[in-house]
């Protein structure tokens, strides 16, 4: 949550309310919906680390709103997190650590294990396809990242195919 | 067509006892032998296939799923164990009963197309009919129907090599369709195609299953084996899984459930 408020106020100053809608706006459905508390608390701590700055502004009809803006600081602390590579998803080493245990234990057979593991896959698989024919074609964000997730799983499932052949 | 029973069919047909699956199968298993080496492609597959199942077959390449699919449509002759189609034991046809029984009934389809190069879109579409006793203007209707259907119309004329692959693998989808078949038998139909094309294709696998017609279908692709009723995964050259494709509970917040974005 933190990068992307210093993001949204390196392009102008907001307040923590329009800061949760831009979110919204930008990333469509595909955003786990932005908690309002959560948006304030974490201002409240970028501030305390020196990244933003607020300062009241009088409203007639309305309590004051608290309206934040970027510091140097947290220019630089943003150049910094974009500037850095991100890491990729991580395989799923629980499964894999199930698969290679489980059976040593006297468990389950890694067979049994593999088939309720790509049971699950395609289950998931089935919901994204469904999500992709509801999403509209205009949210881009959405799309973009339903068809990554469907990249991955597809990725889970090929990987499944390798254990099978050498672990079994 | 010759009424009588074509050599190797076996008469009167023999009458599956107990079961009205489409397709079943019993100890299926293909071997080949060449130069002294010996490969055990299918070792013992019971499967069932009941009308209208749109099935999905998966597993590791070598797992023996192509050649499963070969000797089902009668493309390569099964070394032991019985297929039955429509009640009626199959493993037993001549080249000959295949083909006849693959024009009324078995509609295939391949990653590569396999289209007739020399002939047009339009003829490759015909000629399976033309085979199956249909007139001149039956087949024609059928054809039309079929490419207007998947936006196709305007190809008729061309040669295949003209086509993009989505448009070869519609023009192939349409010849396996000409007769109707009530089993339609694809090995990785979008193994070669783009996503749209991909979208494209399983659209019209789909209105195929809602028409009734079951599909046997290899694929490598989760996303369309996510869409068939049931996926069996082969390894080795036997059946390792055979499980319904369960849907997850529909939960209300939509991509949000299945995706997790972190910032």
């Amino acid at each position: 949550m933190r990068q992307p408020l210093l993001a949204l106020l390196a392009k102008e100053p907001a307040h923590g309310y329009e800061l949760k809608l831009a979110l919204e706006q930008i990333f469509g459905q595909a955003y786990p919906s932005p908690n309002i508390g959560q948006i304030y608390v974490t201002l409240k701590r970028l501030e305390q680390d020196g990244l933003v700055r607020s300062q009241d502004v009088e409203q007639t009809t309305r309590p004051n709103k608290r309206v934040y803006e970027l510091t140097p600081a947290g220019r630089d602390a943003l150049s910094a997190w974009v500037d850095e590579p991100t890491d990729g998803p991580r395989i799923r080493d629980e499964f894999f650590i199930k698969l290679v245990l489980a059976p040593m234990a006297g468990l389950a057979d890694r067979m049994a294990l593999m088939n309720s593991q790509r049971r699950h896959y395609l289950s998931l698989m089935r919901r994204l396809t469904e999500l992709q024919a509801e999403t509209d074609p205009a949210d881009t964000p959405a799309r973009l990242l339903i068809e990554g997730a469907v990249l991955h799983l597809q990725a889970d499932l090929d990987w499944l195919e390798r254990c099978q052949e050498e672990l079994v | 067509m010759s009424r009588s029973a074509p050599k190797g069919l076996p008469w009167p047909p023999e009458r599956s006892a107990e079961s009205s699956a489409l397709l079943r199968t019993s100890k299926l298993v293909k071997v080949y032998r060449a130069d002294g080496v010996t490969v055990e492609a299918v070792r013992g597959v019971d499967i069932e296939i009941a009308i209208g199942e749109f099935v999905a077959i998966m597993g590791p390449s070598g797992s023996g799923k192509s050649t499963l699919l070969h000797v089902l449509g009668g493309l390569e002759p099964a070394t032991s164990g019985e297929i039955w189609l429509r009640g009626q034991r199959v493993d037993g046809l001549s080249t000959a009963g295949w083909a006849i029984l693959r024009r009324r009934h078995v509609g295939f389809v391949f990653q590569f197309f396999n289209l007739l190069s020399n002939m047009t879109v339009a003829d490759n579409v015909e000629l399976p009919a033309l085979l199956a006793g249909a007139t001149p203007r039956q087949a024609r209707r059928r054809r039309e129907e079929l490419l207007a259907e998947l936006g196709i119309a305007d190809k008729a004329g061309a040669a295949p090599a003209r086509l993009s692959g989505g448009e070869q693998q519609r023009v192939a989808l349409a010849r396996a369709l000409a007769n109707e078949p009530s089993l339609l038998l694809a090995d990785e139909p979008t193994g070669n195609l783009d996503s749209s094309n991909t979208r494209d294709v399983l659209r019209l696998l789909r209105r195929a299953h809602a028409s009734g017609q079951a599909i046997l279908m290899v694929t490598h692709d989760a996303r369309v084996a996510s869409l068939a009723d049931r996926v069996i995964n082969l390894f080795d050259g036997m059946v390792a899984d055979d499980a319904k494709v369960v849907p997850l509970p529909r939960g209300v917040n939509g991509v949000r459930d299945v995706l997790e974005l972190r910032g």
